[in-house]
């Protein structure tokens, strides 16, 4: 106790008993730490009031509070899209420019609310959150400018993803009344459900001048090829359903049709098809019992028996997508997902992404007309090359089919292989799945080309440690006629090469001669391999068994007559 | 005491610094970002709304399930398409006809060409496009079996102005039976409309035509209905045709010029926007940009200031020195969008720039341009020096790889363009059993894979590499057998124990090929894989639908072959020669140090080239073999050689192989026959003949096992068998 009362009772004269040097040492530490601390908070208040507010009210700011415009009776509406547009006539390429990292620059609008005259809204549902999903994105990706005199393409921030949810003609208003649409120009418009009754119409039935349509559901007809973009129809449904992927393999149906309504031509053709090959084919159609809603639409039925949708995809090798009113169909998606391979029926429709997607490595398009024919012809197809497509579907979805924004961003890496060809990504690179990319040699040194032997060849010899056998190669090497350049890398670390002709001969190099016998020499050479395998992820050597030998190697057979006679020698 | 109030303050500074570091931390940040905000590099992103999870939808799951539907029945919608879309608007669905290529596959897909008639002047190019249909393997004299029908009337020039144009076209081809307004009907064209607009005109009504033309604009190409083919010369050969340029890989891959044109300049009328600019870009150093002002019959008349000495300049380089020594191509478009410098410039290996806007590319169905070419844009034209600097030396080396494959996959001859055509036509007819792109724009190109055999890309020897897959473990042996089994000890049976003995074997077949009945099934002696025995004196084509042939030496040849799927791999060597004297292909058995044929009788082959070999060849080429009982090793060594451009590989050494000498020295060995071999030579040079070159190369090495007659001991060896001789 004693102690503890001594100091406390020395406490208060702290500061006056130490030594004065002790003093100013402290009091000039706390002083500097002080004055930084000073320092630091101005810092902090003076840019961040500025900044920050604009942080500010970005973050924390709701769809509401974006501004009101209201579109006049008599505001211009574009013109219909032209059918002959074409990048080399419809787009400005100029704005696009010249560009070393050979990558577009995309603005999007501000978000604005548009209403008529009478305050009506221009959309029934605004900015969806699909919408709003591809236009963070695409923000946050590196096509994203905020500069809108350096961009090369413009997005609105209007949702014309539904046409249903739209009022044609004032949605073209408010397109045209955008700052720089000047014509639709370099504008780009994502729509996936296109047309309306009763007709429907393949494309955005909203007059957009110029425009680029990114659609789902093109026909050949309306599809401006090298223009237009085709995409998928997002199913909502894979962001709420998870389905792991399965192993590539049989499954428990051959032939799966969900879709519920197909048209009842179609549907008796099916169940023919049923008839007559009974179990491998399963028919599902929306549940009677159920009402609408969420909850119908998780479940499939037939005759009385409940499926789990979208999870009963995965037990079936193909499944069906019939067209209906509209080319586009969000089952696409769906069947994609589960790894199913899609057997599309849907006559003249662009499939999505089809400018770059090989889709007959992943689907089976089969005409409307042949539907008869189905189960014939895909039991016709080899069992290895059921599984691929399997394969091949479900990476199709992880890549471009999954999410707004991977749909988002397929949709500008097209446009940007269009205006730089020579940057475009290969057919490789669209195609394979990353295992395949692993696994395979794409080197674009792939023609089996039998050189000429007149240019000859050089040979780079290193040295490591073996000057004696050095001499001896070089010399030997000097012989063949086909020789073009001889050069020699001296790599031994602890040496310098020796200098003219006399200096060659090295007497201690001998004695270390024939690094291959030194035992701890192989030990690191066997940890050198397990090393870079483990960084290769896999063990990219391979073994064989062979070597090549002159064609009358060792032959019995007059030696001077062979070409390479003494090749056994060395 | 003191140490303690030292340690107390120590620590209080300490937090105090790491306080300040925190702070001071974020200072800098914000420093940072006001200076870059201050050069407006700073984004402002799409806000981060914060109701963004209750935003709506942007369609009900109902809405995107339960599709509307439409009354209208499917068929009647298919029907009325028919009536809407033709003429401008074809495609397959609404103007031609499937019903007539019915029957599945090749025996589906015939065509038919209407005989010309006498007084017809038929041009040199439209003489070769007819000889090649006639000679494919597509081509039916009976109407009534054809799927599509080829005109006997010229129809590639259709330049009012030009000396090969024929009148009065529309109104033979009306009187034409089975024109039916044009379903299911072919026209090739190569020049169309005519000065000072060269417009998509025919000069008669294609009505339903499928439209195989040069020169097609993408507002006026039918995508999925009409071909857009390259425009070539009346020279361009029939067959075979020349090899590309590019004969080795240089590292870096530059050549002396960056880019070159040469080439005239138009002072006036269409396309003269792009040629009167072209010289903008010469440089005179690494850019050579040519253009002369003479051509056309009153030149001087448009001449300007540049004119003279442009002309003179023109005069200084080479055009084919240029091709080969240039990198980079300008092709730009002349009166019409494509031109001859394409085909050139593609066969040189100098990677193609192409300023001409609009341009349907040829094959553009099938080929993926981008890969081989720089597509500029004619707006640009002064941004081409900057943009092809930049292209890196691995895309060079790329692009120029693809040009010549595409060169001699589809192009080289005129055969080959017209097979494309056809082909690409076929895979539309029969759109489930098609090729897709990799096929098509990888080696060996698509002419060369029959999707009948298959769809499966692992199905074909020659994209394991590609695909990161390798070859089965398993093989079929067939074994022909020629001479009556007699006793137990007879080679044949001798070959059977090896053959069935190696793990790889899956089954065997054995084609009995003498006169007398093959032997009860009790004879043969009891197999550890399934055993077949099939009358050989039948067809070769109907020979097997094995995965590869082989007779001897099982195991290592095999293991040889799995590392080179698409060869050969076998063991008696054969090879051919030129023979200066008789000017024409010899054949030799003799011991020399290379060759160039393996026989078949002991080796390993993919099973796709027997279906190549019955489906691909000829039937004049097969009927020769059938009928002289020989040579089909010959023409298979062609075929593979044809297909991979490369050697055979032989394994192991010659004396390994005893021509099995015949039993009782009385039946005569066909081989032993001098007039078998003088027939071999003829072999060489028919079939030689008809694929237009000399596809066999010759090799000179041949692979052994690592340790064959290698100093060590021979129980460390695996293949020591293989030594004793």
């Amino acid at each position: 106790m004693y102690p503890s009362g001594k100091y406390s009772s020395r406490g208060p004269a702290l500061i006056p008993r130490m030594k004065t040097k002790h003093r100013i040492y402290y009091i000039t530490l706390f002083s500097v730490v002080l004055l930084g601390l000073i320092a630091t908070g101005m810092f902090q208040f003076w840019p961040h009031s500025i900044e920050s507010t604009a942080d500010w009210t970005l973050d924390k700011r709701s769809v509401h509070d974006a501004p009101l415009v209201r579109l006049p009776v008599s505001s211009p509406i574009p013109e219909r899209g032209d059918l002959s547009c074409r990048m080399h006539t419809c787009f400005d390429v100029y704005r696009c420019g010249y560009n070393p990292k050979n990558r577009i620059k995309v603005y999007i609008y501000p978000l604005q609310r548009f209403v008529d005259d009478l305050g009506v809204p221009i959309s029934s549902t605004g900015l969806s959150r699909e919408y709003n999903d591809l236009l963070s994105a695409i923000s946050d990706s590196d096509f994203y400018t905020d500069d809108v005199t350096r961009a090369c393409l413009f997005i609105p921030s209007i949702d014309v993803l539904n046409q249903n949810s739209l009022r044609i003609r004032e949605t073209a208003q408010a397109l045209a009344m955008l700052p720089r649409w000047d014509k639709g120009m370099n504008h780009l418009l994502f729509n996936m459900l296109p047309g309306g009754p009763p007709d429907y119409n393949t494309a955005l039935d909203v007059p957009r001048d110029r425009a680029l349509l990114a659609g789902g559901g093109f026909s050949t007809w309306t599809y401006r090829q090298g223009y237009d973009v085709s995409i998928p129809v997002y199913s909502p449904l894979s962001a709420d359903v998870e389905l792991p992927e399965r192993q590539p393999g049989p499954r428990r149906y051959f032939i799966l049709s969900s879709q519920t309504a197909i048209h009842r031509e179609y549907r008796a053709e099916l169940e023919r098809l049923k008839e007559e090959n009974g179990e491998a084919l399963l028919l599902l159609d929306k549940c009677s019992n159920l009402s609408q809603g969420a909850a119908s639409a998780r479940k499939r039925c037939y005759k009385g028996q409940v499926y789990d949708y979208p999870q009963i995809l995965q037990e079936s090798s193909f499944c069906v997508v019939l067209r209906g009113a509209r080319l586009g169909q969000a089952a696409l998606s769906d069947v994609l997902q589960a790894g199913c391979v899609p057997v599309i029926l849907a006559d003249s429709y662009i499939l999505p992404f089809s400018e770059v997607l090989d889709w007959k490595r992943a689907s089976v398009v089969i005409p409307e007309e042949k539907l008869s024919e189905m189960y014939t012809i895909l039991k016709s197809i080899p069992h290895r090359q059921v599984e691929e497509m399997q394969r091949q579907a479900r990476w199709f979805w992880e890549a471009y089919f999954s999410s707004m924004k991977a749909i988002g961003l397929t949709t500008l890496q097209i446009i940007n292989d269009r205006i730089y060809p020579y940057a475009a990504r290969t057919y490789e690179q669209w195609n394979n799945p990353p295992v395949v990319k692993w696994s395979s040699v794409n080197s674009p040194l792939f023609l089996p080309l039998i050189p000429p032997r007149a240019p000859g060849f050089t040979a780079v010899v290193l040295t490591y440690d073996r000057v004696e056998s050095l001499f001896r190669v070089i010399t030997e090497i000097s012989k063949v006629p086909s020789l073009a350049k001889l050069l020699v890398v001296w790599n031994n670390q602890n040496k310098s090469p020796p200098e003219g002709e006399k200096k060659f001969k090295c007497p201690e190099c001998t004695a270390i001669d024939g690094l291959s016998l030194d035992q701890t020499h192989m030990v690191e050479r066997s940890e050198c391999i397990n090393k870079f395998a483990s960084v290769f992820g896999t063990m990219p050597l391979k073994v064989v068994e062979h070597r090549a030998d002159p064609v009358l190697y060792k032959d019995d057979f007059p030696e001077k007559l062979k070409s390479f006679p003494n090749i056994g020698s060395l | 005491m003191q140490a303690r109030k030292k340690y107390v303050l120590l620590g209080l500074c300490a937090c105090c610094w790491l306080v300040l570091f925190y702070w001071g931390g974020g200072v800098q940040l914000r420093l940072l970002r006001l200076l870059t905000r201050q050069r407006g590099e700073v984004v402002r992103p799409w806000p981060n709304w914060t109701d963004r999870a209750f935003l709506p939808r942007y369609a009900h799951l109902d809405e995107l399930q339960t599709d509307p539907g439409t009354a209208e029945s499917p068929r009647q919608r298919r029907q009325a398409w028919s009536a809407i879309y033709k003429d401008s608007r074809c495609r397959m669905e609404t103007c031609f006809d499937f019903s007539r290529c019915r029957r599945r596959g090749r025996e589906g897909f015939r065509v038919y060409i209407y005989p010309s008639e006498k007084n017809d002047h038929v041009s040199e190019s439209y003489r070769k496009i007819l000889t090649s249909i006639a000679e494919s393997r597509y081509y039916t004299s009976d109407p009534r079996e054809a799927c599509l029908f080829v005109l006997g009337i010229d129809t590639l020039d259709r330049d009012q102005l030009s000396g090969q144009f024929v009148p009065n076209v529309d109104e033979r081809i009306r009187g034409y039976p089975l024109w039916n307004d044009g379903r299911n009907h072919l026209i090739f064209n190569l020049y169309s409309g005519t000065w000072p607009n060269y417009t998509e005109d025919l000069g008669f009504n294609i009505g339903q035509a499928i439209l195989a033309k040069a020169s097609l604009n993408t507002e006026h190409f039918r995508p999925g209905f009409d071909v857009s083919i390259p425009l070539f010369s009346k020279d361009h050969p029939q067959k075979g045709g020349e090899r590309g340029w590019l004969v080795r890989n240089t590292i870096p891959p530059r050549r002396k010029y960056l880019l070159m044109f040469k080439g005239k300049r138009y002072l006036t009328g269409i396309g003269s926007d792009t040629r009167n600019a072209l010289h903008h870009i010469h440089n005179g150093k690494d850019i050579v940009s040519l253009t002369t002002c003479r051509h056309g019959k009153d030149w001087e008349k448009h001449k300007d200031a540049r004119c003279d000495h442009d002309n003179l300049e023109y005069e200084r380089f080479d055009y084919q020195e240029l091709l080969h020594n240039s990198t980079f191509c300008l092709v730009p478009r002349g009166r019409r969008l494509g031109s001859f410098r394409f085909l050139e410039s593609l066969q040189a290996a100098c990677i193609p720039v192409l300023l001409s806007n609009g341009w349907e590319l040829p094959f553009s169905d099938v080929i993926q341009w981008n890969q081989a070419v720089i597509e500029g844009d004619e707006r640009l034209l002064l941004q081409v020096p900057s943009t092809v600097r930049a292209v890196g030396n691995e895309r060079v080396l790329a692009l120029r790889q693809r040009t010549q494959m595409l060169w001699e996959a589809y192009f080289s001859s005129v055969d080959k363009i017209v097979l494309t055509t056809l082909e690409i036509i076929k895979d539309r007819v029969f759109s489930h059993i098609s090729r897709n792109k990799y096929m098509w724009n990888s080696l060996p190109g698509g002419l060369l894979v029959l999707p009948e055999y298959s769809t499966h890309l692992a199905h074909f020897p020659f994209y394991y590499l590609g695909l990161g897959i390798s070859p089965g473990q398993e093989f079929t042996a067939v074994i022909h057998a020629v001479s009556p089994l007699v006793s137990q000890s007879q080679p044949i049976m001798k070959l059977l124990q090896v053959v069935s003995k190696s793990k790889y074997c899956s089954q065997i077949i054995i084609l009995w090929n003498s006169e007398k009945p093959p032997p009860n099934r009790s004879k043969w002696p009891p197999m550890p894989v399934p055993l077949t025995v099939t009358d050989g004196r039948r067809k070769v084509r109907a020979k097997n639908r094995s995965r590869q042939m082989l007779s001897l030496f099982v195991n290592f040849a095999f293991l040889v072959w799995r590392s080179f799927p698409e060869r050969i791999v076998g063991y008696p060597p054969r090879s051919h020669f030129w023979d200066p004297l008789k000017r024409a292909w010899g054949y030799t058995s003799k011991w020399t140090n290379d060759y160039s044929i393996i026989l078949t009788g002991a080796a390993f082959y993919h099973r796709y080239y027997h279906y190549l070999f019955s489906h691909y060849l000829p039937q004049s080429l097969r009927t020769l073999v059938d009928r002289t009982s020989n040579c089909e090793d010959i023409l298979m060594n062609f075929l593979v050689s044809a297909v991979t451009h490369l050697p055979p590989i032989k394994v192991a050494q010659r004396k390994q192989y005893k021509e099995l000498p015949s039993p009782q020295g009385t039946k005569s060995v066909p081989w032993a026959n001098p007039e078998h071999f003088n027939q071999r030579q003829e072999c060489v040079n028919t079939f030689a003949n008809w694929f237009g070159y000399m596809p066999l190369v010759h090799s000179q090495f041949r692979l052994d096992p690592v340790l064959f007659k290698d100093q060590v001991s021979v129980l460390r060896k695996k293949y020591k068998d293989l030594e004793r001789a």
